[in-house]
C-alpha cells in the first residue's frame, strides 16, 4: 500500500524568552496506508508533539506535512478541523471523555460534526460500542466505568466517523497489564480487520510488541527497529 | 443528541452551582418584575385622566377645600362645558385597614363627566338620583366586600362625624355597581350624595374638596384654567387649575419618587447577579478547559464552541428569569385584586424589556467565557492535566 503520510524536512521551534528550543529539525518520515507504528523515545523527545503535528492540532515551525496528498501545513484552521472530523481518531492517555455525557452521546459527539440523521448516528454508535464489547453500556456515565472501559468508549468515540488514521498518546499509560493487552489486542484487530493506520505512542515495550513498526526518537532524530509483531 | 442537549448537559453537571445561580436570577427577575408592574401602575395613575377634563384645587394643596359658592362661579366660564365636585370620605369598611376611596359627589354631573370612563344601569343610575342616602360601588370592590345592590352598608369615615348619630359611622344603601367603560377604567371606588354630606357633617360644611370640568375642547384648557385661577386670585381661597392629567401626575408624586427607587433596587439586584453569574461563569468553563481542547480536537470549530458556551449563559438566563417573571404576573393580579391601582401589571413593554434584560445577562456573562473558550489552543488545553 502507498504512503498515507509524508513528512518532509519538518522542524519544531519552541521560543521561550531569549532561547529556542528545537524537538527536531528537518525531520522526514513516510507511513504507509494500513502501518500500525509505534513510537517510542525518553520523555521529553517530542512524541506527543509528533503526533499533534500528524493529527492537525499544531503546526510545524517549517516543513511539509500531507496525508492522502492533502497539505495539512497550508491549511486554514476551519479547514484543518473538518480534515480531522473526517480523518483522524484520537486516543489519548486518560481517556478524555466528556464526563456530563453518558457512553452513547460520547461515542456521537463526532456524528454531530456530519450529515449524518438522527437514526444513522444512533446505529453508527451502537455498532461502535459492539465492536469494544459495550453494547450493554451505551447508557452509562464515564465515572461509573473502569480505565479500561472508559478507554473502550473512547476507542469507540474514535473509530465511530470510520477515519482512516488513529493517533493514540500513551492508550495503556493508565491500565494495568490484562486491560492494557485486551485494549492493544483491539487496536491490532482495528488495524488488520478494519485497515486503520494506526500510530502509537508508548513508553511500554510490550505494547510495542503488537505494532508492525516500531520508530525510536531520540534528539529530533528516528531510529528504526525492526518489526516484531 | 445535538448542540442544545451539550448545552443543557453541560448547564447542569453541577447542579447545585446551577442551582443557586437560577434562585439568584430567579429573585433578581422577580424584584424586577413586581417593581416594573408597580412603575406601570404608577405610570398609569400618572397617565389617566382625559383630555379635556381639568381639576380646580385649593392652591395651598390639594387637600384644602374650596367654597361651595366657587362651583357656580366656575360654571359660569366662557369654555366650561361641564362642572362637578368631590369631597374625600376618608372611607373604610369595618376595619381602619380595609380603605374605601370614598367620595361624596354630585351624582348627577359626576356621573355625567365620567361616562365615557364607568357606567350604571339607567335603573342604577335614577335609583342612586332618587335616594340622598344611596350610594353606587365599583362592582368589583362591591363583590370584594360581599355587598349586593339593595344592602344596607354601614361606611366609616377617619374625619367626618355624622351629625344625626353623632358617631362615624354613616348608614348607606348600595343602590348600583360601576362597570367601566372602557378597558383601563377601574371604578374602584364608592360615591354618595354631596347633599346628605353636607347637611351631616359636623365641619366643613359648603364646602368642595375640588372641582372637576369638562372643558368645550381641549384647546381651551389653558385659557380656561388661566381665567379661573385669575376669577379667585387674592381671595382667601385662591385656587390652582390644572389638566387632569397634570393632577393625577402630581398627586402620584406627592406620593414619593418610587422610581427613583425602583432604579435603585432593581439596579443593584441586576448588578449583583451579573457578578455572581459572570464569575461563575469564568469558572465553569476555565474547569473545562481540557474538554474543550477535546472537542476542538474531534473537529469542533472555534465558533461553534463559542456559541456552546454562550448558548449555556443564555439558557441559564431565561430557565432563571422567565418562570420569575411568571410568578412576578401571578403575584400582581393578586396585588390588584387587594389594592385599587389599575395598571398593576406586567405591561408588554415592561415584559419586553424584562426579556431584554434576560438576554443581556446571558450575553455579558456568557462573553468572557465564550471567547475564552473560543482562543483556547488546543495543544495548551490538553496538555493540562
Ligand atoms: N508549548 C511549548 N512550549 C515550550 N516547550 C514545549 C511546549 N510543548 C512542548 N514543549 C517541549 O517540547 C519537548 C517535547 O515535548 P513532548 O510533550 O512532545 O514530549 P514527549 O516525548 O511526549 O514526552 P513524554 O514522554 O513525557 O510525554 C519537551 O521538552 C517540552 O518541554
Ligand atoms: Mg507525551
Amino acid at each position: 500500500m502507498g504512503a498515507l503520510i509524508d513528512i518532509r524536512r519538518a522542524s519544531k521551534r519552541f521560543v521561550k524568552g531569549r532561547e529556542t528550543i528545537t524537538i527536531f529539525d528537518k525531520l522526514d518520515l513516510v507511513i504507509n496506508e494500513g502501518d500500525f507504528v509505534a513510537i517510542m523515545g525518553p520523555s521529553g523527545s517530542g512524541k506527543t508533539t509528533l503526533l499533534n503535528l500528524l493529527g492537525g492540532i499544531d503546526r510545524a515551525t517549517e516543513g511539509e506535512i500531507s496525508f492522502g496528498g492533502v497539505r495539512l501545513d497550508q491549511l486554514t484552521e476551519g479547514k484543518l478541523s473538518g480534515w480531522r472530523a473526517a480523518n483522524v481518531g484520537f486516543i489519548f492517555q486518560f481517556y478524555n471523555l466528556m464526563p456530563m455525557l453518558n457512553a452513547a452521546r460520547n461515542v456521537e459527539l463526532p456524528l454531530l460534526l456530519t450529515r449524518l440523521g438522527k437514526g444513522d448516528r444512533a446505529r453508527r454508535v451502537q455498532a461502535a460500542l459492539e465492536i469494544v464489547g459495550l453494547g450493554d453500556r451505551a447508557k452509562h456515565f464515564p465515572r461509573e466505568m473502569s480505565g479500561g472501559q472508559q478507554q473502550r468508549v473512547a476507542i469507540a468515540r474514535a473509530i465511530v466517523a470510520d477515519p482512516k488514521m488513529l493517533l493514540c498518546d500513551e492508550p495503556t499509560g493508565d491500565l494495568d497489564r490484562k486491560t492494557a493487552d485486551e485494549i492493544l489486542s483491539m487496536l491490532q484487530l482495528l488495524n488488520r480487520e478494519m485497515g486503520k493506520t494506526i500510530i502509537m505512542v508508548t513508553h511500554d515495550p510490550e505494547a510495542a510488541r503488537y505494532a508492525s513498526r516500531v520508530l525510536h526518537l531520540d534528539k529530533g532524530r528516528f531510529i528504526e527497529q525492526g518489526a516484531m509483531a | 443528541m445535538n448542540d442544545f442537549s451539550i448545552v443543557l448537559a453541560n448547564l447542569f453537571r453541577a447542579k447545585l452551582r446551577t442551582s443557586l445561580m437560577l434562585v439568584a436570577i430567579f429573585f433578581a427577575f422577580l424584584i424586577f418584575g413586581v417593581l416594573a408592574g408597580v412603575q406601570n401602575g404608577w405610570d398609569n395613575i400618572g397617565n389617566s385622566g382625559a383630555d379635556n377634563r381639568l381639576v380646580t384645587t385649593n392652591k395651598i394643596n390639594f387637600t384644602q377645600p374650596l367654597p361651595i359658592s366657587y362651583i357656580d362661579r366656575i360654571r359660569a366660564v366662557e369654555g366650561v362645558e361641564k362642572v362637578t365636585y368631590a369631597n374625600w370620605f376618608g372611607g373604610f369598611y369595618q376595619e381602619p385597614r380595609n380603605v374605601l376611596v370614598t367620595f361624596a359627589v354630585e351624582p348627577e354631573t359626576y356621573l355625567d363627566i365620567y361616562r365615557s370612563d364607568f357606567a350604571l344601569t339607567p335603573a342604577a343610575e335614577a335609583a342612586f338620583l332618587a335616594d340622598r342616602t344611596a350610594m353606587v360601588a365599583g362592582a368589583t370592590l362591591a363583590e370584594k366586600n360581599g355587598w349586593k345592590v339593595g344592602d344596607k352598608i354601614p361606611l366609616n369615615s377617619n374625619i367626618f362625624t355624622n351629625k344625626s348619630t353623632g358617631k362615624r359611622v354613616w348608614d348607606f344603601t348600595l343602590v348600583g355597581l360601576l362597570e367601566p367603560a372602557k378597558e383601563e377604567a377601574n371604578p374602584n371606588f364608592v360615591l354618595f350624595h354631596h347633599k346628605y354630606f353636607n347637611e351631616s357633617v359636623t365641619f366643613g360644611q359648603n364646602t368642595a374638596g375640588y372641582a372637576l370640568l369638562r372643558t368645550v375642547d381641549k384647546s381651551v384648557n389653558a385659557a380656561v384654567a388661566e381665567k379661573i385661577d385669575a376669577m379667585f386670585a387674592n381671595s382667601p381661597a385662591e385656587t390652582a387649575t390644572d389638566t387632569e392629567k397634570a393632577f393625577n401626575k402630581a398627586f402620584a408624586s406627592q406620593l414619593g419618587n418610587i422610581t427613583l427607587i425602583i432604579l435603585l433596587v432593581v439596579g443593584s439586584a441586576f448588578f449583583t447577579i451579573l457578578m455572581i453569574v459572570g464569575n461563575t461563569m469564568v469558572m465553569a468553563v476555565r474547569e473545562r478547559t481540557r474538554e474543550i481542547g477535546v472537542m476542538k480536537t474531534l473537529g469542533f470549530r472555534d465558533g461553534r464552541i463559542f456559541r456552546l458556551v454562550l448558548g449555556e449563559s443564555l439558557l441559564l438566563a431565561l430557565l432563571g428569569g422567565l418562570p420569575a417573571l411568571g410568578l412576578a404576573a401571578v403575584m400582581l393580579g393578586m396585588i390588584r385584586q387587594l389594592v385599587a391601582l389599575p395598571g398593576l401589571e406586567l405591561s408588554p413593554p415592561y415584559l419586553a424589556l424584562g426579556l431584554l434584560f434576560m438576554l443581556a445577562l446571558g450575553l455579558i456573562t456568557g462573553l468572557i467565557p465564550a471567547w475564552k473558550a473560543l482562543r483556547l489552543n488546543i495543544v495548551t488545553a490538553l496538555g493540562r492535566q
